[in-house]
Parts: C-alpha cells; sequence; structure tokens
C-alpha cells in the first residue's frame, strides 16, 4: 500500500491510534498523508509527540487522550502547546502506566483493567467519567477501572516487515506498537523496508504479528524526523526548525507537496542549504 | 589534609544533596530526571549504593562504564514502577507543603495559561515508588500554597484516596538549590531538612509561599568528601555541566 491508500481507508470522526512513543519511530509518513487528506474531526490516542503537534496544528484533532506530549530532545511540544492553551480540542489526560493499561485491555477485549495509578492525583478530577473498582478479595482494595482504549484504526512504524503484515524492531524498544495493532480494528504498519522474510533473524524482534495487521508501506525515511534506531537517529536540526518556525510556514515548505517523496525532498533541500 | 580550603560550589553540594536520597536503597532503579540528580545518582552508585540500577535514558541497564547490564524497555520500565524496586527523583513545576507536585499545566487546566508537559508517569510514581524531587532554583512560582493541578500525589492527597494510594506512597525528600526538605512531621508537611552551606534562614522563607518547619535551628548539608569531590570534578561530570543547572 502508500500512505495515501491507507489514509482513504480512514474517516473523520474515527478514533485512531498512533504508535511510537515522543519523538521516537512515529509513522510520521502515515500522519503527514493525513495531514493531505480532508480526514479530520480525529480521537487521538498517543504517547504524544511531533504526530499531535502536527495533527493539532493542522486542527484535526477533536479529541486527545495521552499522558504528555513532547519532542524528547524538546520537552515542550509547541503546537499541542499552543492547541492547549487555546482550548482547541478535548483532552483525556492520563498516566503513562493508565494508558498502558487502557491499552491491554482493549487488546484482550476487556472493558477495563485495575491500575493503582491515577486515585489521588487530579487525572480523576479533570476526566470524571473515570471510576474505579474494588478488589473482592480480603485486601479491598480500590483501583482506577481504566478503561479498554479501543480504536478504530492504528498506524505504528518498523524497521522491517513483509508483505502479510509481519512487523520487525531493530531498535532497542519496542514501544506498545503490538499493543496498538491488536486494540485496534484495522491496523497499518508503515516500515522502512519491506523484506521477504525474516531468515535467521532474532525471534524476540518480530513484535507485530500479521493477524493484528491490515496493510503494509514500505516507506522509507518514514519516520523522519522521529528517531528509527538502528536505521537513523532523530534529524535534531530539522525537529529544531519544525519547533521554531510558525506552523504556516512550516506547512508551506514541507507539507503543501502531491505525496511523501515531494516532503523528502524538501527535507534534503533544506539540510543543503544548511550546509 | 586540604579539604577545609577547597571551595565546594553549591552545585556540588545539591550534589550530595540528591546522592544523599540513594542511600541505603538497596538493589533498586535510581531514575533521575535532570542533570544534577543524575550526576548524583552516579555519585551514589560509585561511593555508598554500589548496588543501585541505572540506565541510559532510554531502554537500556548500564554499568558505570556505560555498557549494557541488561534490557528495561518502556513496557518493562512500567511495570518496574509497580513493582516498587525504583526510587525517581523528579522534576515539579509546582510543589506544595503537602508534596502535591505538579508538571502538567498552568492555570485552568480545561484551557491551560501555560501547557507543560502533562501528568506523564508521575500519577503512577507517587502512588507505587519512593518518588524525591528536585527543583534547581526554589522560589515562590514553585513553592506554592496549592498546585494548579496534582499530577503527583502528596500526603493529604493519598491520604484522602484511601488506602490503595498510601500503601506504597512515600516522598523520602525534596532537594533545590537551597536546601534539603521532607514531610518527616506529625501531619507530612514539608519541614527542612538542611540549608546548603551560605544559604539563609531568611532566603528560604522568602522563596516559599508556605509556612515551612525546622526554619529555627537548621541544619546544614553535609560537604563532600575529597574522594566524592574528585568523582564529581574528574569523573562524572569533568565538564561542569551541573554549573548549568545551578550557578556557582
Amino acid at each position: 500500500m502508500t500512505p495515501e491508500d491507507v489514509v482513504a481507508r480512514l474517516r473523520s470522526g474515527m478514533t485512531i491510534g498512533i504508535g511510537g512513543w515522543g519523538s521516537r519511530r512515529k509513522p510520521m509518513a502515515l500522519v503527514r498523508a493525513l495531514l493531505r487528506s480532508p480526514v479530520t474531526d480525529l480521537t487521538v490516542i498517543s504517547y504524544g509527540g511531533p504526530d499531535v503537534g502536527l495533527l493539532a496544528a493542522a486542527g484535526r484533532i477533536r479529541k486527545l487522550v495521552a499522558p504528555f506530549a513532547t519532542l524528547d530532545s524538546i520537552p515542550l511540544e509547541p503546537h499541542f502547546r499552543a492547541a492547549r492553551q487555546a482550548g482547541a480540542f478535548e483532552l483525556m489526560e492520563v498516566d503513562e502506566a493508565m494508558f498502558m493499561w487502557g491499552l491491554h485491555a482493549a487488546a484482550n477485549r476487556l472493558p477495563f483493567l485495575p491500575v493503582r495509578a491515577g486515585i489521588g492525583s487530579d487525572v480523576m478530577r479533570v476526566n470524571p467519567a473515570l471510576r474505579t473498582v474494588t478488589s473482592p478479595y480480603e485486601d479491598g482494595e480500590t483501583f482506577v477501572a481504566m478503561p479498554a482504549l479501543r480504536m478504530d484504526a492504528a498506524l505504528v512504524h518498523l524497521n522491517r516487515a513483509d508483505r502479510l503484515g509481519n512487523g520487525q524492531y531493530l531498535g532497542p524498544d519496542p514501544y506498545f506498537d503490538d499493543l496498538f495493532c491488536e486494540a485496534a480494528d484495522s491496523a497499518y504498519v508503515s516500515c522502512e523496508r519491506i523484506v521477504d522474510g525474516f531468515g535467521a533473524t532474532v525471534p524476540q524482534s518480530l513484535l507485530v504479528k500479521r493477524y493484528a495487521v491490515t496493510g503494509v508501506v514500505e516507506s522509507p525515511n518514514g519516520a523522519h524526523f522521529t528517531s528509527c534506531v538502528p536505521d537513523y537517529g532523530r534529524d535534531e536540526p530539522f525537529q529544531k526548525l519544525y519547533a521554531s518556525t510558525p506552523w504556516p510556514e512550516f506547512a508551506e515548505r514541507f507539507l503543501s507537496g502531491p505525496d511523501e517523496k515531494s516532503y523528502q525532498s524538501a527535507v534534503q533541500s533544506w539540510h543543503e542549504e544548511q550546509k | 589534609m586540604t579539604t577545609s580550603t577547597v571551595r565546594v560550589s553549591r552545585a556540588e553540594y545539591c550534589v550530595i544533596a540528591c546522592a544523599e536520597a540513594w542511600r541505603d536503597n538497596g538493589e533498586v532503579l535510581a531514575s533521575p530526571m535532570g542533570l544534577i540528580p543524575s550526576v548524583g545518582a552516579r555519585l551514589a552508585r560509585r561511593t555508598f549504593s554500589p548496588d543501585l540500577l541505572l540506565t541510559d535514558g532510554e531502554a537500556m541497564l548500564v554499568g558505570l562504564d556505560g555498557e549494557p547490564e541488561g534490557w528495561l524497555p518502556y513496557r518493562q520500565h512500567l511495570a518496574m514502577v509497580t513493582g516498587g524496586r525504583r526510587h525517581v527523583m523528579m522534576g515539579a513545576s509546582q510543589i506544595d507543603r503537602f508534596g502535591n507536585q505538579n508538571i502538567s499545566c498552568i492555570g485552568d487546566w480545561k484551557q491551560p495559561a501555560r501547557q507543560l508537559l502533562g501528568v506523564r508517569g508521575a500519577p503512577v510514581n507517587t502512588l507505587n515508588n519512593p518518588v524525591s524531587y528536585w527543583v534547581p532554583k526554589h522560589s515562590t512560582r514553585v513553592f506554592v500554597p496549592k498546585v494548579d493541578l496534582i499530577s503527583g500525589v502528596g500526603y493529604d492527597s493519598a491520604a484522602a484516596a484511601g488506602p490503595s494510594a498510601t500503601r506504597y506512597h512515600r516522598i523520602p525528600r525534596v532537594v533545590s538549590d537551597l536546601g534539603v526538605f521532607d514531610f518527616a512531621t506529625p501531619d507530612h508537611s514539608m519541614r527542612v531538612v538542611s540549608l546548603h552551606p551560605g544559604v539563609t534562614v531568611d532566603q528560604v522563607r522568602e522563596a516559599t509561599a508556605f509556612d515551612l518547619s525546622g526554619l529555627d535551628e537548621p541544619a546544614y548539608t553535609r560537604a563532600p568528601t575529597p574522594e566524592e569531590l574528585r568523582l564529581i570534578r574528574e569523573v562524572i561530570d569533568p565538564d561542569d555541566l551541573r554549573d548549568r543547572e545551578v550557578r556557582p
């Protein structure tokens, strides 16, 4: 598939999960394809990074479910920040572990999972729909009943995949991409390179299973400007540019082209100008 | 001995105060956030707390030479938090008298005046493993009567939420550029443990927007030993990055 093929299957108003973490291995080519499409009014579920920033700047988010949004080397995501300060979308702000249990619940087709995080904090105040659950055993403890974060579609980016949808990560951290795929009705994997099988690979690196994947996109440099180690690290100068350039100017120069290829060549010419 | 003539910088007292947070912690993960806590954790591991685990800031557990000794991706890190074998030192944009901490946003949550990080892992950290705090610039903007959004749970909030919130809740210490503080009072309100040498009682009082106990006869933060000073200056932070976080 192409990024355009993936986005053609998405609809306005959908709940979309986005894999990776912060500014790490985000399916940025798929997010850029979303930006080129008219799809909007999204509920986005993400350990937020520039994926959230780009969609927020373009006004595509109706509701965000996240424990944070960060660019990692730049702690505050500027477009997420601006959108929040403008009251531009609804937010379900939860703790990192609550978020993880919400993914697990969805992947396991459970309505919730209990988690010892959230009670006592203002996560409960700002999310009045959150409920607690009491242990039926002798301890009688009370926990947050973290609701399943079920999604219509998940977008993730991996280092390698085969055409069937088996996906492999080669960096130090799988993040939660397998859970995103299992928590979604349909899941799309973009990858640096499509391979014809994995041969004598380390089996533990085969993170995503084809039964949980709807479509595969080969998109080299498709996580740019986030990191996708060991294929490449974060493009720090470009991320700095993203964070410091007014949105219309950035969007005009890098995101107004017809496809991913035009983005990649715009980035390349910018880098050449910097030399 | 020439130690009495060696000048110890404020940042170096802060390093010692942070390192002391991990004394007698045993075989747990030290999770420092911020440069000075990071120097402190490495100092503790090199000296009085050799069993501490450290990460490379990403997915690897590493030894003092930076060589990997184990794997700790985020999902296992979050499990380790709930298992309790970790002592994190987080930052705080705001902290109040009972240890409630805010890193999420300033102002009304619905439409904040300043959006910060979000709650991140502060709720799960504070309910499951010891959480200390590091504040590089002690001021009334940080040490506030009431935080705008409770990200890290304080003693009063944990008590109000019940036994499953208090069961593993503990805030061992708060370290700032002015001193060391804890909550070892009958009502778990903040008190002074020590001031860094050169800091006055009035300075702390003026920089804190609530009443602190223990200000009458404060102790002073201990000086680093010659060996600790050598490790800080020559081994752990030879480029003096600590002076950028806290002015010498």
